[in-house]
Order: structure tokens, then sequence, then C-alpha cells
């Protein structure tokens, strides 16, 4: 394979980028495991430093006082505990809702295929933030849902929505459906409808067409959207903080509060490794089914 | 049954109302009267108060500037650093660092920000001590975070747009004998301009939506338009917020509405001049 450019310039080319992101991800992250070894100060930054020096030589002081505070604090497990079940329950949710509206889009006439996916698409567009404080006027006690369901005389007094589990799965499946419907869309669509058609001329009703055929072939896609949902939803800061229970907090907010409230850098950070540590086999997963969707695309 | 997906498209209604009936809440209640956002005022509304309010209200006004500035600048540079990385990864084969660049681009999508921004942080007061810059956190802090998770986004768009394309038109340039520099402007860089564009559009509206990064690497003077009606609806529902969403909701409708009749257009000329070819060779 001939490659253009000559290979100064094509170092250059991939080299900006790979500095920059050496830079400020790669290396951030170190920094975020080599505090989370430190003990807290109160000084400015409130750590300690890593490295004691002993008559001129630099020893590096491991402290595991953090992890074996997040251990001890049943605080954190139950966070992080939470934090997975709000993650896999809204991820469910998601699949079921989007699956269907992405098999619809796949199946409808092409011209109207476009319109359809930019439906989907155009929330994403305007601020996640506003639409997320949105729920909060639907929801609340006195809030148009309650309203209306109180008009129709379908409900005699209020129900409670806002800040309980229903509410933050409400939040995250409202907020990133779009994730979820179009990787299957993607998949969906490349579907070929003879097998399906050969499938109901051997006599194959509709439910066993779907299980047997449509299924095994978009395993691919739900897996994506599977993972583009529950990734970011394990981490989820905003939905939580606006919606969610008062008594139990998911790990995020644990995070960003132990930082901004508590001022406890080294214990945050330590918070921010194990989420990562939980979320590495995911994200691994994630990168595997792109690059083989990149890669069927050539 | 021989046509199945009534199912399916029952949902995909119950889908798109789900989608859409928030949005348009907040549109309504935004003209309401009464300050209990969620009861009509039908004698008094619909009105435009809120929306005086809020353009009386400095501190938006300031946030909403400063939120302009630093997504200009992020997407810029996140425009020019994703097309880098999203060349180097569809056209450059295999080379060193390459499985590091990808990773380091898929990465930041799916990271949960209060990791990315507290580790950004922490670069920023550990470079701080070591080389005495940046000084203290703020507008420029900002805009590097969000370059750097923008940055992800464009590179994926892009590096899609040219897996999409075979190599043989930039070979054909090379063998008639075109400069790598003159391939890139004239071949490559035409191929991806729509990628380019729509990826900056993306890193824009992801830089000018971002909370949680920026609260960590922001500094106490400097609060993005997020971040300010973060501390504002947390107390509670507040109408010219709803105004506010308004606003923004109308503002991203005429852009999309502008970016499909242009799309639309470039087809419609394309279409021609391929008629006019065809005409022309006959």
């Amino acid at each position: 394979m001939r490659r253009f450019g000559s290979p100064s310039g094509r170092r250059l080319v991939a080299g900006i980028p790979l500095a920059w992101l050496a830079v400020l991800f790669l290396v951030p992250f170190l920094i975020v495991l080599k505090i989370s070894f430190s003990e807290m100060r109160l000084a400015v930054p409130p750590y300690a430093p890593l490295f004691a020096s002993h008559h001129g030589v630099p020893v590096p002081e491991l402290h595991l006082s953090n992890y074996a505070f997040l251990v001890s604090d049943p605080l954190y497990a139950s966070a992080f505990l939470y934090s997975l079940k709000v993650a896999a329950v809204s991820t469910a949710v998601c699949l079921l809702l989007g699956y269907p509206m992405a098999y619809a889009i796949a199946r409808s006439r092409p011209s109207r295929r476009t319109v359809l996916l930019m439906l989907v698409m155009l929330p994403f567009w305007t601020s996640f933030l506003l639409r997320v404080y949105a729920w909060i006027g639907l929801l609340q006690n006195d809030g148009i849902i309650n309203n209306v369901l109180l008009y129709l005389g379908l409900i005699h007094r209020p129900l409670v929505m806002l800040q309980t589990d229903f509410s933050v799965y409400i939040g995250i499946v409202y907020s990133y459906l779009p994730f979820m419907v179009l990787p299957l869309y993607a998949n969906l669509e490349k579907h070929d409808p003879a097998l399906l058609e050969a499938a109901a001329d051997l006599g194959a009703r509709p439910f066993a067409r779907f299980l047997r055929i449509t299924l095994p072939q978009s395993v691919h896609g739900i897996a994506a959207g599977s993972l583009l949902v529950f990734i970011p939803a394990i981490g989820e800061y905003v939905i939580p903080s606006l919606l969610g229970r008062t008594d139990q907090l998911m790990i995020g907010r644990v995070l960003s509060d132990e930082f901004f409230e508590n001022r406890d850098w080294p214990l945050a950070s330590a918070v921010a490794i194990v989420m990562l540590l939980l979320l590495v086999v995911p994200i691994t997963l994630l990168q595997r089914s792109e690059r083989r969707e990149l890669e069927a695309r050539r | 049954m021989r046509s199945p997906g009534y199912f399916s498209r029952a949902m995909l209604g119950v889908g798109l109302v789900f989608l859409y009936v928030p949005i348009l809440s907040l549109v309504v209640f935004s003209f309401n009267n009464s300050r209990l956002v969620t009861v009509w005022d039908a004698a008094h509304s619909p009105t435009l108060k809120w929306y005086a309010a809020l353009l009386a209200n400095g501190e938006i006004l300031d946030a909403a500037w400063l939120s302009i500035r630093i997504a200009l600048a992020a997407a810029t540079a996140a425009g020019v650093l994703g097309t880098l990385a999203g060349v180097a990864l569809a056209r450059h084969g295999p080379f060193r660092g390459r499985t590091l660049l990808a990773g380091m681009t898929t990465a930041p999508i799916v990271m949960p920000e209060v990791i990315t921004g507290l580790a950004l942080l922490l670069l920023f007061v550990a470079m701080e001590q070591a080389i005495g810059w940046p000084r203290g956190t703020g507008a420029v802090t900002i805009t590097l975070a969000h370059t750097t998770f923008c940055m992800a986004y464009v590179t994926v768009v892009v590096q899609s747009r040219l897996a999409g394309f075979d190599e043989s038109l930039e070979e054909a340039a090379m063998d008639l004998g075109a400069a790598p520099a003159t391939v890139f402007r004239r071949i490559t860089l035409p191929l991806i301009a729509p990628a380019i564009v729509s990826g900056w559009l993306l890193a824009f509206t992801l830089s000018w939506d971002d909370l949680v990064t920026s609260q960590f690497v922001a500094g106490p003077g400097s609060s993005t338009l997020p971040m300010v009606i973060f501390s504002k609806v947390r107390l509670g529902v507040s109408p010219d917020v709803n105004a506010l969403a308004t606003l923004m909701v109308l503002a991203v409708a005429i852009g999309i509405s502008a970016a499909a009749l242009l799309l639309r257009y470039r087809e419609r000329r394309r279409q021609r001049d391929m008629q006019l070819a065809a005409a022309g060779s006959s």
C-alpha cells in the first residue's frame, strides 16, 4: 500500500494530536493515580508530596490509606453498587425503547428515514442541562404530569416522582436514547429483507423470525448502543443532582463532593481510579466494536 | 400478520413524543405569566416578561458571552487537531503510536466527565507548580479542557468520512506528480470538508453545553452559561431559564434548517453539473 505524504510531514500530522493528547489526556491520569496514593494536607495544593527527601535522596511514599478508607466506609460501596444498578436498569429500558424505534426507522421508506433520524438526533443538539431541567417541571409534585392526571381524575393526590429512582431512570433514558438508536439503526439498516421473506415462506411466525433472524444479526448493534449508554451513565453527575434521591448518592456525585465540599483531593482521586477500573472492561469492548465497524466500511 | 412493524412503529411514535414533550413544555411555559412554572395563568398569558427579565440579567449575559468565546476557540482548535488525527488514523496505515492515538481519541467520548474534569484540574495545578503556567484557572484552562474532549468527536467524524472513500484519488494525484501538500489541499481536504464542518459544529455545541468539566477547571471568577444555569435550577424551576431554553431551541432549529437547505442546494447543483457533463460528452 502506498501512503501519501513525506515521512517528516506524516510524522507531524500524527505527532501533533498525539502530543496534545499525551499532555492533556494521558499525563492527567497518571497524576490522578499518583495523588490517589498521597495523603490530604491542609495546604495549597491540598495533598502531601509523593516523594519525601531523606538525606537528599527522594524516597517514594505510597499511602494506601485512601483505598483502605474506600473499603472500610460502606458509603462508597453502596454508591458504586447503586450507580451500577441505575446504569444497568437505564440501559435495559433504553434498549427496550430504542430497539423498536431503530427497527421502525430502518424499515421505513428511504425518503422518510432521513427525517426520522434527524428527529431522533435533534434533541441532542439542544442543551443537555436544559432538557434535564425540563423534567423537574414535568415530574414535581405540583408539576405538569400530576396536574394533568389530577385534572383527568385518574389520581386524587399527586404522585411522588421527583427525587426517586424513577426520575433518575427517566432522565438517563431520555438523555441517552439517541446513543442507543443510532448504532442500532446503522446495524439494522444493513439487514437483507430476503432472509425474513424466505423464513416467512417456510412458515416461520413473525416473532420466531425476529428471534431467530433479526436479533442474532443485530448483536453488535445492541452491544455498541448498550455500552454507549452504560458507560457514561455510571459516572453521571448532572441527572442525579437535579432529579435524583438525596438519601442515596451516585458515585459521580460522591467524587465531586469529596473534591468540592471536603476538599479531599487524594480521596477523590482514589474514587476516580476505582471508577476507571470498573470501566476498563466496557470501554475496551466498545473500542473493539468501533474498530470492527470502521474496518467493515473499508 | 404479513406486515410486521405495527408494534415498532407505535414505539417510534412513543419514543418521539417522549423526546419532544419536555422541550415543548419548556417553550410553552416560557410564555406563562405565573412564577409557578407549572401553573398556567390563563388570564395574563402569553407574556414576554421572562424574556425581558432574561435580557436584563447581566450575570447570564456575561456568562453567555464567555461561553461563546470559549466554544469558538475550543471548536476551532479541536477542528484542526481532530482533522490531523482523523487523517493520520484513516490514511497513514500502521505507524508507531497508532494504537495509542486511536485509544486516546475514543476514550474521552465515553469517559465520565467527573473523571476528565478532576484529571485536567490536577494537571493544571501540577503545571502551575512546575512551570508557572497556566496562572490560576479560568477561561484559558476551560478552553484547553474543552479542546481535548471535543477533538475526539472531530477525529471520529473525519476518520469515518475518510474510511468511506478509497485512496485511489490521492494515489492518482501522486502518480501524476502532485506534492503531498497539494494532494492534501486539492483532494483530501475537499473530500472531508463536510465532515470538518459537522465536526466543528458538534464541538461548538459540546463546548457550549459542557457543565461538569468546566466546573472542575474554572476558577472562582469565571462562570460559563451552563454553570450559571445549574446553580439557578438546583434551587428549583425558574421561568427565565425557560425563556433562555426557548431561545436556544430556536437558534438550533434555525441552524439545522439552514444546514439542511444548504445541503439540498449543493446536492441539486451537483446533479445539474453531472447532467451537463453527461450532455456535453455525448
